[in-house]
């Protein structure tokens, strides 16, 4: 069984995580989300908080390359797990394919929901690299948008799959 | 939004969850979480420790066993989604793992963990209704398995003990001659169910062998259709049959009135649904007769 300090004295468990490639840990009550994780501990503000009720999908990000919401995991569950967040996808000063079509193809407005998004099209355009609109906007059904009509998020998502798969 | 304060263990063994669920009074076990951390963020419940199951070695897979499946407590949705197995004679299992919650939510919460939050509103409820399932639960005493008929007592009340813990869900083999469907209305994806319907039908020399149906949103728990089944087993599944079947299921359902619609809506839904959803399940029986 993990071995956990008793909350009457500190409440306190270490997670340890690699985020974006960097190990990070962090002591933390059980109570913390792994959203709030994210953005106070790690000072990672590009994981949005949007409806607090896992019903809009901002906070989506990759736990071991699977798209949660990061506000409906603890951080102590994710003690061990490799972490993508928004922050993670461009390399080298250049923007990740999916960044550079949603520039290009208008795929945002506000840019409220774009992190969550865009994390949730990079792990489903690894099992499905050639997907149809109709499936894109199945993957991205869990995520709400309020500015674009999505229409120019699946089209940011088909042109990402064009260039992901001509690399 | 923080949940209140609460410990966190995560053991290692079936053994040790009993152990600690024994030990600590107001504990609960979290799977998947989808449905717990809601719910402790917006307070309206809260727990003294939360068991994460998560590291809990043997609780995955889903797979033919004894005459059936076993689909272990840490089976996620989207497994069931993706499964193999879940198709043909267990296609309602599959067609309801594609309509629980969303994607997201889908790829954390587990079939078992919704099964002991009870929630009237939960979809494997009334799958495992319709398919005869029964969950296999694990306490200080031992094993036991219960009928999911008997699991439910209300909303988010079950026949479950605090210190039991469900291992798996148990799904008897049907036969080939056996199609299913779930439909569900929905306002948007990942939200609760207006209604919804599970049908089960198993085919016996062009008469309609064994039905189930379960309803889904329409009263304090999942509810099995128990006459429209009585009406159906037994008899040719002719335009009438179906159309009676569905009149009993709708009379079956207890809706109440709320934002997603007048209980009388409600009801005509369940009608309408389990009509199609007969239809398609004695469809795809007929096409696993030949």
């Amino acid at each position: 069984m993990t071995q956990l300090e008793s909350p009457t004295t500190t409440g306190l468990h270490t997670v340890e995580v690699t985020v974006n490639g960097q190990a990070r840990s962090a002591q933390v009550e059980a109570r913390m989300l792994l959203a709030h994780f994210l953005r106070q501990t790690l000072g990672l503000t590009g994981t949005h908080i949007g409806c607090d009720t896992t019903s809009c999908g901002a906070c989506a990000v990759l736990v071991d390359g699977t798209p949660v919401k990061s506000c409906t995991v603890l951080a102590v569950q994710a003690h061990g797990a490799e972490i993508t967040t928004v922050e993670g996808l461009a390399k080298g000063g250049q923007l990740h394919p999916i960044q550079q079509a949603f520039h290009e193809e208008h795929g945002l407005q506000c840019g409220f929901c774009t992190p969550g998004m865009m994390l949730t099209s990079v792990a489903f355009l690894k099992e499905n690299p050639s997907p149809t609109d109709e499936e894109i906007r199945w993957a991205l059904s869990g995520q709400i948008c309020r500015c674009t009509g999505y229409q120019n998020i699946v089209n940011a998502v088909q042109a990402a799959a064009t260039t992901m798969r001509e690399a | 939004m923080y949940p209140s304060r609460f410990e966190y263990l995560a053991p290692t063994s079936v053994e040790e969850v009993i152990a600690a669920l024994g030990e600590r009074e107001g504990a609960k076990v979290m799977a998947g979480g989808q449905s717990l951390i809601p719910v402790l963020k917006l307070r309206v419940a809260s727990v003294d420790t939360v068991v994460d199951i998560n590291r809990v070695a043997g609780l995955d897979g889903i797979e033919e066993a004894d005459g059936g499946l076993r689909i272990g407590a840490l089976v996620r949705h989207v497994e069931a989604e993706r499964s193999p197995l879940l198709t043909k004679r267990y296609g309602l299992l599959g067609a309801t793992a594609r309509l629980v919650a969303d994607p997201l939510v889908r790829n954390r919460g587990t079939i078992c963990g919704s099964l002991a939050h009870a929630d009237p509103q939960g979809d494997w409820g009334s799958a495992m209704l319709a398919a005869r399932g029964s969950v296999v639960v694990r306490g200080p005493n031992g094993e036991r398995t219960i009928a999911v008929d008997e699991l439910s007592l209300g909303p988010f009340m079950t026949t479950l003990q605090p210190d039991e813990l469900i291992t798996e869900v148990r799904v008897p083999d049907p036969g080939p001659r056996t199609g299913g469907a779930y439909l569900k209305l929905e306002r948007k994806v990942g939200d609760f169910a207006t209604a919804a319907v599970a049908v089960q039908v198993t085919m016996d020399n062009g008469s309609v062998g064994q039905v189930g149906i379960g309803l889904t949103g329409v009263g304090a728990t999942n509810v099995r259709a128990t006459a429209a089944e009585d009406a159906l087993r037994g008899s040719e599944p002719t335009d009438e049959a179906i159309a009676g079947a569905a009149r009993l299921a709708a009379e079956a359902a207890e809706p109440q009135s709320d934002n997603r619609g007048t209980a009388d809506y409600k009801r005509n839904v369940v009608r309408v649904y389990c009509e199609r959803g007969l239809r398609t399940a004695i469809s795809a029986a007929r096409a696993g007769e030949e």
